[in-house]
C-alpha cells in the first residue's frame, strides 16, 4: 500500500510535443492518498487508460515523476512496481486451474510453496472462491474470471495499489452490483489504494470516495459526488455529470446588465460585478450553468427568469423532463410530475442560488445569494 | 411438447444432397465398384470379392512406400511445426517490417508445386546447381540422384522450405489475435518470456496449430508432384511415397482393381490418422489434468 504522487507528470505519444493538444496527458501534479478509493471518469479517449498505465508502469511518462511513498519509481517497469491491474476483458491463464492462476505471480517471484498455498487460500477466502480452486479457470463465468484477475493482484503481500480499467464492461448488469459491493468490502477490509477507470458516472460515484474527471488529456476536477454535482469546476464536468447534464448557455454583458441573446436576465448587482470583473480580467466568454433539477417555471417578469418556448414535456414516472428553447439555446428542466406544462411561451427561472458561472469554461466564484434571487 | 411435423423440410436438404452425391459419393462408389471387380473389357467384368484387397496388402512395394510415407509425414510435422511457431514469434508485430516479412514468407506458397520440384532439382544439381555445387566444393559428397540419403534430405528440406511459411502464417494470425492486456498482465505478474509463451501464446495458438498440423499432415501424406519432379521416386524406390506408388499401379500398369482397393485403404488411413490427431490435440488443450501443481483444495 502506498501514497502515489505525480510531479509535473505529462505524457505524449509523439516526440517533442509543441502545444497542449499534442499531449495524451497534459502536465499535472496530483496525489493519491494511501488507502483511498478513486474513480477516473471521462469519455473514451480522454487519457484515463494512459494515466492508469503510467501508474502501473506499462507506459513510461515522457515528462515528470511518479513517486510511491516518496520513492521515485518513474524508471521502474511494471514488474518491479508491485501494482495489480484488472483489465477491461478478463485476463486469465486458460490452461491453468484457478489455484495455479492465483499462485502464478507468487511462483514467478520464487516464493516458497508453503507460503504460496497459504496466500492463495487466504485470497480465495476473501474472494469467496475457495470451492473453485481446483477447477479450470477457463470454464468460469466472466465475473469469476474478473475476480481471479483481481486475486492475482491481492495475493502479493506488497501490492502498492490496485488499478481497474473498466472492469465491469463484460459483466451482466445483475452481477455488476454484486461485484461492485464485493469490491467495496475488499477495499474496507484490506485498506488498499484503488484506482478505478470508468466512463459510467453512476459506477464512479457509487464506488469512489473521490472522483477524478478527465477530458482531452486533462484533469478538470477531483472531488466527491456533491462537489461534482453542485460546484463543477469546469463546464465539462457540469455537462458530463448528471443525466441529463447541466444546462449551459453563453451570456453577454452590456451597460444595463446580462442577457441571453436578446433576452434580458435580471441578476443582482454583486453577481453582475463579479461577472464583469472576470470578463474584463480574462477577456473570456461567460457561460451560465444550471442543473435541470434546479430549473423551474416562473411568473412573468420574475427576477432571474427569462422568457422561453416550451417544446415538449415527457412524463418519466417520478418526474417530467421539459425541454424549452430560449433564444436558440435548449434548456432541460426536471419538474415534479404533477406540474401542468403546456407547449408554448413560458418563463423559466435560470438564475437561482444553485446557478454557476464559467469564464472560459472555468468556474468563477459568482453565486446568487438566496435573497437576491427572489 | 408436440413438435409440428413438416415434411417439406426434406425438400430443402435435397440440393445439398445432390451436390454431395455428385461431388463425393458417386466418384467414391465408382472406386468401390472397381475395387471388388475384375474388369476384363468394357463389357466383361467379374466380381472378385476381397481378392484385390488381399492382393495389395501383401505387396512388399506397398509396405515399403507406406513405411517411407509415415516417416516422411512425421519428419514434416516434427520440423515444420516448431519452425513455423518460431518464425511467427520472431516476426515483427506491426509496421512496414511486418508487411515485408509477410510478403517474403508467403513467397514459396505462391509457386506452383511442379515448379517447386523443378527449382530444387536444378538448385541441388552437383554440376550447375547452387546448392549442389557448393556442398560438393565444401567437401560433402552430395548427389541426390545417386544417394538415397541425399535424395531424402533434399525432398524433406524442399517440403520444409515450401510449407513452413503456411504454418508460420497461421501461427502469426493466432499470435496477433491475442489482446495486449494478456502481455501486460503477464508483465505485472512478473512472468518470464518462456512463461508468456507457455501459458499465453501457446494456449491461444491451439486452434490455429491444430489446423496447421492437420493440413500439413494430410498434404504431406498425399505428396506427389514435388518428389515426382525432383527425384522421380528414386534412386531405386527410396523416395517413392504412397501417391506415386498408387499412380504407378493405376496409370503405369493399369491395375485398376488393386489401385482402387488401395485408394480406399489410403483414404481410410488418412481419415483415421486425422481423427486420432484431432482428438489428441483437443484433449491436450482443453481437458488435461485440472491442476498441474501439487495442490488440490478440498
Amino acid at each position: 500500500m502506498a501514497r502515489i504522487e505525480f510531479q509535473n507528470l505529462a505524457h505524449a505519444y509523439r516526440p517533442n510535443p509543441a502545444t497542449l493538444d499534442d499531449y495524451a496527458l497534459q502536465p499535472m501534479s496530483m496525489v493519491w492518498e494511501d488507502g483511498g478509493a478513486y474513480a477516473l471518469l471521462g469519455p473514451s479517449g480522454c487519457g484515463k487508460t494512459t494515466l492508469l498505465n503510467i501508474v502501473s508502469g506499462l507506459v513510461k511518462p515522457s515528462e515528470g515523476k511518479v513517486l510511491f511513498d516518496g520513492r521515485d519509481v518513474t524508471a521502474l517497469g511494471a514488474r518491479e512496481r508491485n501494482i495489480a491491474q484488472v483489465f477491461q476483458f478478463p485476463v486469465i491463464y486458460d490452461t491453468m486451474s484457478v489455484f495455479d492462476n492465483l499462485a502464478f505471480p507468487l511462483r514467478n517471484r520464487k516464493i516458497p510453496a508453503a507460503e504460496v498455498r497459504k496466500r492463495v487460500h487466504e485470497v480465495a477466502e476473501i474472494l469467496d472462491m475457495t470451492r473453485d480452486l481446483p477447477h479450470k479457470a477457463s470454464n468460469l463465468a466472466a465475473d469469476a474470471k474478473q475476480k481471479i484477475s483481481l486475486g492475482r493482484g491481492l495475493v502479493r503481500q506488497d501490492v502498492a495499489a490496485i488499478l481497474f480499467d473498466e472492469p465491469l464492461t463484460v459483466i451482466d448488469p445483475a452481477m455488476k452490483w454484486m461485484l461492485r459491493r464485493q469490491l467495496k468490502k475488499i477495499h474496507q477490509q484490506l485498506k488498499l489504494t484503488l484506482i478505478y477507470v470508468t466512463h459510467d458516472q453512476v459506477e464512479a460515484l457509487t464506488f469512489a470516495d473521490e472522483v477524478v474527471v478527465m477530458t482531452n488529456g486533462r484533469v478538470v476536477q477531483k472531488g466527491g459526488a456533491d462537489a461534482l454535482f453542485l460546484r463543477p469546476d469546469h463546464a465539462f464536468v457540469g455537462y458530463f455529470i448528471g443525466s441529463p447534464g447541466m444546462n449551459l448557455c453563453p451570456i453577454e454583458l452590456d451597460a444595463e446588465g446580462a442577457r441571453i441573446g436578446a433576452q434580458r436576465l435580471a441578476l443582482d448587482t454583486d453577481t453582475l460585478a463579479t461577472l464583469r470583473h472576470a470578463h474584463e480580467h480574462a477577456n473570456g466568454s461567460l457561460t451560465l450553468g444550471i442543473r435541470p433539477e434546479f430549473v423551474r417555471l416562473a411568473q412573468e417578469g420574475e427576477a432571474g427568469a427569462v422568457k422561453a418556448q416550451v417544446l415538449r414535456a415527457q412524463q418519466l414516472g417520478n418526474y417530467q423532463l421539459v425541454t424549452a428553447q430560449c433564444d436558440g439555446h435548449l434548456f432541460n428542466a426536471k419538474l415534479e410530475p404533477h406540474v401542468r406544462v403546456v407547449d408554448g411561451p413560458a418563463w423559466l427561472r435560470l438564475a437561482a442560488p444553485e446557478t454557476v458561472f464559467f469564464c472560459n469554461d472555468e468556474r468563477i466564484d459568482a453565486r446568487i445569494s438566496e435573497g437576491a434571487a427572489r | 411438447m408436440n413438435k409440428p411435423v413438416n415434411q417439406k423440410a426434406w425438400l430443402l436438404v435435397v440440393p445439398v444432397f445432390i451436390c454431395v452425391a455428385f461431388s463425393a459419393i458417386l466418384p467414391l462408389m465408382t472406386v468401390v465398384n472397381y475395387s471388388v471387380q475384375d474388369i476384363i473389357s468394357p463389357t466383361q467384368h467379374v466380381f472378385v470379392g476381397t481378392e484385390w484387397f488381399r492382393n495389395i496388402m501383401t505387396d512388399p512395394d506397398l509396405r515399403g512406400a507406406l513405411g517411407r510415407q509415415i516417416i516422411f509425414s512425421a519428419c514434416v510435422l516434427l520440423f515444420e511445426i516448431p519452425l513455423g511457431v518460431g518464425l511467427a514469434l520472431a516476426m515483427p508485430a506491426s509496421g512496414w517490417r511486418a508487411s515485408a516479412a509477410l510478403v517474403i514468407l508467403a513467397m514459396p506458397l505462391l509457386i506452383p508445386w511442379n515448379v517447386v520440384g523443378t527449382i530444387w532439382q536444378i538448385f541441388g544439381r552437383p554440376d550447375i546447381g547452387l546448392l549442389g555445387y557448393w556442398l560438393n566444393s565444401l567437401g560433402f559428397d552430395y548427389n541426390y540422384t545417386a544417394s538415397p540419403t541425399a535424395a531424402w534430405l533434399t525432398v524433406l528440406v524442399m517440403d520444409i522450405w515450401h510449407w513452413t511459411p503456411l504454418v508460420a502464417l497461421l501461427c502469426y494470425a493466432g499470435l496477433r489475435a491475442i489482446p495486449d492486456a494478456f502481455y501486460q498482465a503477464a508483465e505485472i505478474d512478473g512472468a518470464s518470456r518462456f512463461a508468456v509463451f507457455r501459458y499465453i501464446e501457446l494456449p491461444k495458438m491451439r486452434g490455429v496449430l491444430m489446423i496447421a498440423v492437420l493440413l500439413r499432415f494430410m498434404d504431406s501424406f498425399m505428396i506427389y508432384t514435388e518428389p515426382f519432379v525432383l527425384t522421380g521416386g528414386g534412386p531405386g524406390d527410396s523416395t517413392t511415397f504412397l501417391s506415386q506408388y498408387l499412380t504407378q499401379k493405376a496409370v503405369g500398369q493399369f491395375d485398376l482393381g488393386p489401385a482402387a482397393a488401395f485408394s480406399l485403404i489410403y483414404f481410410l488411413i488418412i481419415l483415421l490418422l486425422c481423427f486420432i490427431l484431432y482428438n489428441w490435440m483437443s484433449r491436450v488443450g482443453k481437458g488435461g489434468p485440472a491442476a498441474e501443481g501439487d495442490e488440490h483444495a478440498g
